[in-house]
């Protein structure tokens, strides 16, 4: 399914990048720096994470500027970079960790250095009703606790294993996922006891899950930074995207969701 | 063996070309891009071994479970008449066309701590959820279809004229079965559960949605390339090639084994 909505996201911006090339000629002197008068589309490539965020910051963008138009595609940071490193007609790229932006700018695909906009932190996520009376980080590796987390191939998965590091407690999951996704919906079905997942993914989940903080999340700051990329049609509409997110009107967006200050 | 295009027009050839062409450059493209220097560690790495072998385990044993369900339901499909047939019939199918991840959450409904039957099984301490029975039945679940379908189709074309000539003869409906009914497709009952095999092998969403992934448990090949492709594309590169490698094997196998039986109806689909 994953799939699917990449390639749906892979035809649409190809689609785009066409009509670009049509209306190329009068464009080309379109685009001033003035922000009023930015024209032209741009396809986002955001993580999963950000999809409720940068949906809404996408609006209040268009909002602001007429005549811009921001497409969206949500996926994995790291399919998101196979996909910008195999030529998908990207504008900017937006990462849930830094490790996956450095792939981006060591490919030399990124227009000038990444700017970090946020932060998240885990959060350990349980079945309405707690059932299982999880309280601390502590407890997660209490014998009796299915406990689901993601793999440490993942980003969640590293923090997770950070925090377990620091700590010095030993989580035997029952389950390594590969995406946080997966994991609140095993949390949410109640299949498992507890996971762990982001502040922000807790907070987004609404009724479905409880959220329990807990100070050693602290171990682990996930630090999400965004840039304009080289092969852009609409390089100022972009940059000024990743302007946008960073102001303080981006910022207030991903406070409310949850999100950290970078 | 003479060959030539055997009356078909030649434009027909032509786009059969494309479509060939379709399926297997994407292949070709794959093989690309393996790092042969590191080949052989990549793919013999533990966690590359416990992947193939949780896969072939499961899959084998998903198979066993499609053959001990599908070949009575083929039979009743196929024999039987009753009010609701063919609706029963598409039903039955439905994991065919179900995207796989619908099939895993309607198991997790089903199956799971607090499904329809899970409920149940969990007050008797049985639970299936996070285990390798979860993942061997996410298979079957999406594999079954397959060899119902190919049974099926191969149980309508012998028709039921010896099955009539061994009643008349004396021989008790358990007996025509064995030695008449089985026997004439059991070509189509081996390539279906080559299918079948093939299918479950490369089942995937079902098993994420329904069973989960960790190492040795319920991580099968497909899990393990989708996880290593965020950390070490190389390795998911090379863990796809093998698994390619083992569907191509079973698929030559399965038409050799349905050579002169009826396979059509279950590739169509």
């Amino acid at each position: 399914m994953k799939a699917t909505t990449a390639s749906a996201a892979l035809i649409l911006g190809l689609g785009l990048a066409l009509t670009g090339c049509a209306g190329g000629a009068p464009a080309a002197t379109g685009p001033s720096a003035s922000a009023g008068s930015l024209e032209g589309s741009i396809t986002v490539f955001a993580a999963a994470s950000l999809k409720a965020t940068f949906t809404e910051l996408a609006d209040d963008f268009e909002a602001a500027n007429p005549g811009t138009i921001v497409e969206l595609n949500f996926a994995g940071s790291s399919d998101l970079v196979t996909q910008i490193t195999e030529g998908a007609p990207a504008d900017v790229f937006a990462s849930a960790d830094t490790k996956n932006m450095a792939k981006v700018t060591e490919a030399a695909l990124a227009d000038g250095a990444p700017v970090d906009f946020a932060t998240n932190t885990l959060e350990i996520a349980v079945p309405p009703g707690n059932p299982a009376g999880i309280e601390s980080f502590a407890d997660l590796a209490r014998a009796d606790a299915k406990v689901v987390v993601c793999a440490p191939a993942v980003p969640c998965g590293a923090a997770t294993s950070t925090v377990e590091t620091a700590t010095g407690v030993d989580i035997a999951p029952v389950s390594e996922e590969s995406s946080v996704t997966d994991v609140l919906g095993k949390v949410a079905s109640g299949e498992a006891d507890a996971g762990l997942v982001y502040v922000t993914d807790v907070i987004a989940a609404g009724d479905t899950v409880e959220g329990i903080a807990f100070d050693e999340s602290g171990e682990a700051v996930n630090t999400y930074p965004i840039a304009a990329l080289r092969d852009s049609a609409s390089p100022a509409v972009a940059r000024a995207f990743v302007a946008f997110v960073a102001s303080a009107a981006g910022q207030r967006v991903l406070a409310d969701a949850g999100f950290g200050a970078p | 063996m003479r060959t030539g295009l055997g009356g078909i027009p030649r434009w027909v050839a032509a786009i059969a070309a494309v479509g060939a062409l379709f399926v297997l450059l994407p292949l070709a493209a794959m093989t690309t891009r393996v790092n042969w220097a590191e080949f052989l560690p990549l793919i013999t790495s533990e966690s590359s071994v416990a992947a193939l072998l949780l896969s072939l385990r499961t899959s084998l044993a998903a198979t066993a479970l499609c053959v001990l369900l599908g070949v009575p339901m083929a039979l009743v499909l196929a024999r039987a008449r009753f009010r609701g047939q063919r609706i029963l019939r598409a039903l039955v199918l439905l994991p065919m066309v179900l995207p796989p991840v619908v099939g895993g959450i309607a198991l997790l409904y089903t199956f799971g701590r607090r499904g329809l039957i899970g409920q149940g099984l969990e007050v008797l301490g049985v639970s299936i959820a996070f285990s390798t029975t979860a993942v061997v039945l996410a298979q079957t679940f999406v594999a079954l279809p397959f060899l119902v379908l190919s049974l099926e189709g191969a149980l309508r074309t012998v028709g039921t004229r010896y099955e009539a000539v061994g009643a008349t003869l004396g021989a008790s409906p358990t007996t025509v079965l064995r030695r008449v009914t089985l026997p004439l497709v059991l070509p189509a009952l081996l390539s279906g559960a080559v299918l079948s095999f093939a299918r479950a092998l490369g089942e995937f969403g079902a098993t994420l949605t329904f069973a989960g992934s960790l190492q040795g448990t319920t991580r099968t090949l497909p899990l393990e390339i989708y996880l290593q492709r965020e950390t070490s594309p190389d390795t998911a590169v090379a863990l796809s090639l093998v698994l390619v490698v083992v569907a191509v094997v079973v698929v030559g196998f399965a038409h050799r084994a349905g050579a002169g039986a009826h396979l059509s109806a279950g590739l169509r689909s």
